[in-house]
């Protein structure tokens, strides 16, 4: 039987961010591949040596444009944590409501894409219309559509008033009518099973031998999920993580969607129960030491190493993002696939390259 | 899938989701970071904007009485902003219009100005 190696990415039709896999195919299956990155690599980590650490802020938010703001806040987390600074409860809880809308925002555009990956075209545009209002929700809440440079050092630049909490809240009931609607249709199609139940099969096992993070992991039957450690005001606000067992990509994209309907549930309980009160405390110093802050993105686990020496600017800042995180699993996973599923599978894994690159 | 057929007849009966930009403007939320401006009639050039700009985006001769300010390297962060002592900064909604070339806006004083 005659084999053949051929590329797949960085520039694919179904995945717009630079992945290069090398597969090598006998007939239809995959028997081998080798990943490559590297095509979107800016240097932030350096950069972010050169610049003052209130500036670095602006700039981890840029590392990814999906989930900019869980950049700034993990960043944020660690430097308050160096400086000894106890940011206000106001501001822990506008934490969680930006991060559950910029998740929510993360998995309808994955489930756009997910649909559009195996050619479902009118879903990917229906979840991307849900997906529209929440950009505007945060346009109004963060003053631009996705980089919101709403989280500083000490808290939140952004304070919502009672008005932009009230549209918040109507918005949030609506794209939840909204997600009712649309998810049977992700979840129940005959093809959308076809394309998606069985493959890319990642046994509970092997996500932990491979070190898988965020939604795979919790779709191959293990409970885990950091925002049980109880960060920002995830504890107050109580939480159980989305579990599946199937550990295929149709239990990945289950699991997205049930993620959804929670983010929706967990942004307007803390809209709820935003205490009164500032929403930021005045920093002065430089940070000093060294800590680790990790952080549930939309895609698993993220991971923020900052090394201060006293003056304004970092010694060392290293970020490990889940996408890198993840890919050890995909090499697992595509070996014995058909052809006609590796973009499937290879998008079931939320790549996102720029975030891995830096 | 059936479910969806409500979806596709009203999307029959309805108008385009789409705008026809740039005939139809979108409506902006107030506090959409749209663009910065200088009032020159309040800046005293003490370049703290420029010292807190985390693009460089601004520059400050404190002698010459020049402030140049780039806004295709600005992030609209309002760093500059908040830390503008004589509120000379403000913030506009509308979105920068796109240009075929690139350019720097270069501020002098102006006449009643607090730093003459």
């Amino acid at each position: 039987m005659g084999r053949i190696t051929a590329p797949f990415g960085p520039q694919h039709p179904v995945l717009p961010e630079p992945l290069h896999l090398n597969i090598t195919y006998e007939d239809e299956k995959v028997v081998g591949l080798s990943p490559a990155i590297g095509y979107v690599h800016r240097g932030l980590e350096k950069t972010a040596e050169k610049k003052e650490y209130p500036e670095n802020v602006f700039l981890v938010e840029r590392v990814c444009g999906i989930c900019s703001f869980m950049h700034a806040m993990t960043y944020c987390m660690g430097i308050e944590e160096l400086m000894g600074i106890e940011i206000p409860p106001r501001a822990q809880y506008l934490r969680v409501f930006y991060s559950e809308i910029s998740r929510l925002h993360s998995h309808l555009l994955w489930l756009g894409l997910f649909a559009d990956a195996f050619g479902f075209e009118n879903l990917f545009m229906q979840y991307w219309a849900a997906r529209e209002k929440i950009l505007d929700l945060m346009e109004l809440t963060g003053g631009q559509r996705v980089i919101l440079s709403s989280c500083a050092i000490g808290g939140i630049r952004r304070d919502l008033n009672a008005e932009q909490i009230d549209t918040a809240q109507g918005v949030l009931m609506q794209t939840e009518e909204e997600l009712k609607r649309i998810n049977p249709v992700m979840l129940n199609a005959y093809t959308v099973k076809q394309r998606t139940v069985g493959k890319g099969m990642l046994s509970r096992e092997d996500a932990l031998l491979y070190g898988a993070v965020g939604p795979m992991l919790r779709a191959s039957g293990v409970a885990q999920d950091l925002r049980q450690t109880g960060y920002a005001a995830y504890r107050e606000l109580g939480f159980a993580p989305v579990v599946e067992t199937d550990g295929d990509s149709y239990a990945r994209a289950l699991v997205r969607v049930r993620e959804t309907c929670q983010s929706i549930e967990l942004a307007r309980k803390a809209l709820e129960r935003l205490p009164e009160g500032e929403a930021a405390v005045k920093v002065k110093g430089n940070p000093d030491g060294e800590t680790m802050q990790r952080v549930e993105q939309p895609r698993g686990e993220l991971l923020y190493y900052i090394k201060g020496n006293g003056s304004k600017n970092l010694e060392r800042l290293r970020i490990r993002t889940p996408t890198f995180a993840n890919i050890p699993s995909l090499l697992k996973m595509l070996p014995g696939c058909e052809m006609a599923d590796v973009p499937v599978i290879v998008l079931s894994i939320d790549p996102c390259i720029s975030c891995t690159e830096r | 899938m059936a479910k969806m057929i409500s979806t596709v007849m009203s999307n029959l009966t309805h108008c385009p989701k789409t705008r026809l930009y740039p005939l139809e403007e979108r409506q902006l939320p107030p506090g959409t970071r749209g663009q910065i401006e200088f009032d020159m009639t309040k800046c005293i050039f003490c370049s703290l904007c420029a010292k807190r700009c985390p693009a460089d985006a601004i520059t400050v001769d404190r002698k010459g009485k020049t402030l140049v300010f780039n806004p295709f390297r600005c992030i609209i962060c309002e760093s500059c902003l908040e830390g503008c002592p004589k509120d000379a900064i403000s913030l506009f909604s509308h979105w920068r219009a796109p240009v075929t070339a690139l350019y720097e806006q270069k501020y002098q004083p102006e006449p009643g100005q607090a730093g003459d």
